[in-house]
């Protein structure tokens, strides 16, 4: 391969690159980095939300309204997806005919994959885990029957209307904050007892909403990229 | 003077990892011209990117920062970089389906991901916009494939 101006000047391009992001990191001490937000927010501990875990308490507690933004930016992502594949030619292309052990793998995990998903949800304020990752291993779950040929688990009609619902309830769970004088999306309810299931008031209620609508918008850009596009009865 | 002990950190490590990566994809979005090649190229810098915030966040001899039996451990690492990267992470996935939805549409409409033998078709058909926005002169197209 002959050396062209162009990987010439993207070599120069990376080493100066790299010698920038060297003299960016050099100070940033490994261990003792200087943030100090998240030492605020742990010696606060669970006072202003009642959640266990501190990643969830951040994520819908002090940040909740950027968590709103990250949804919309999810939903246009793909919903612009949607459209794209929509248009131009629909043709259904032959499938490969599936195997046996794919067939009955997945029909075994599907089960699995939707305790395990909804599990990750709902323990997302007391455990590692929340609305984001079980959305996602749901989503998963939703494309392993299409994998194996054993149809839909959902019809895409319900999927949109699941997604709807998730995102109008994340919305009424920080007006009714709202309308008990506090601003937007403030964690409210009882905090209960500190890891307990039934604790840390809202936040349970934003994860699930978080975790609904992750994992009927993935399964939908899922199913569309695959071609495997339902018939509209 | 640097010795090799004291250069040879965990922390030097991950640093100098996640500037690798983040490195290795954009070398990969500058000289590849195969569409998917480019896109696995930005997910590499995502990955970085990721793993230099979840490095920043780690404290020595720390626990996460979740409470075990009503009880927070004693030292915790940072919590913000890992709620930040937990949304970064789906939101990188979304953005991926979108320009994989983009890259399914280039391919039925051309029959190619080579952006050098697309830049040439769009050069060819006058009138039908510029390729000036891609990033391959069409000059060289044809003569090389993605290596």
């Amino acid at each position: 391969m002959s050396w062209r101006g162009r990987d010439m000047a993207a070599l120069l391009l990376l080493i100066g690159l790299g010698v920038l992001l060297a003299a960016v990191l050099e100070p940033i001490l490994f261990g003792a980095a200087p943030m100090l937000v998240g030492s605020q927010i742990q010696a606060l501990g669970a006072e202003p939300t009642g959640a266990a875990n501190l990643v969830t308490a951040v994520l819908l507690g002090y940040r909740g309204f950027d968590t709103l933004g990250e949804l919309t930016i999810l939903f246009a992502a793909a919903t612009g997806a949607g459209m794209v594949l929509a248009q131009g030619n629909r043709g259904r292309h032959d499938v490969a005919p599936v195997g046996f052990v794919l067939q009955v793998g997945s029909s075994l995990i599907f089960p699995l994959l939707l305790l395990f998903g909804f599990y990750t949800i709902l323990h997302g304020h007391i455990t590692p885990g929340g609305g984001f990752q079980g959305g996602a291993i749901l989503a998963a779950a939703y494309f392993v029957p299409l994998l194996g040929h054993a149809g839909h688990p959902l019809p895409s009609g319900l999927t949109t209307l699941l997604e709807g619902l998730a995102g109008i309830t994340f919305i009424v769970v920080g007006l009714v904050a709202m309308m008990a004088g506090d601003t937007f999306l403030t964690p409210f309810g009882d905090h209960g007892t500190l890891g307990q299931l039934l604790s840390a008031g809202s936040l349970p209620l934003l994860s699930i909403a978080i975790g609904v609508k992750v994992g009927t918008e993935l399964a939908n850009v899922l199913a569309h990229l695959g071609g495997i596009e339902q018939e509209r009865g | 003077m640097l010795n090799l002990e004291t250069l040879l950190t965990t922390g030097n490590l991950l640093y100098a990892g996640a500037t690798t990566l983040i490195l290795i994809g954009i070398a990969g979005m500058v000289l590849q011209r195969h569409l998917l090649r480019i896109l696995l190229a930005l997910t590499l810098v995502e990955a970085g990117v990721n793993l230099f915030l979840i490095a920043a966040g780690f404290r020595p001899n720390a626990a996460a920062p979740i409470a075990v039996a009503g009880q927070f451990p004693a030292s915790m690492v940072d919590p913000i970089p890992q709620a930040l990267v937990l949304t970064a992470i789906v939101i990188g996935v979304g953005v991926l389906a979108l320009a994989l939805a983009l890259a399914l549409q280039l391919q039925r409409h051309y029959g190619t991901l080579d952006m050098a033998a697309i830049a040439a078709r769009l050069h060819a058909a006058p009138g039908r916009g510029s390729s000036s926005g891609l990033p391959v002169e069409p000059s060289h197209s044809g003569k090389e494939s993605a290596s």
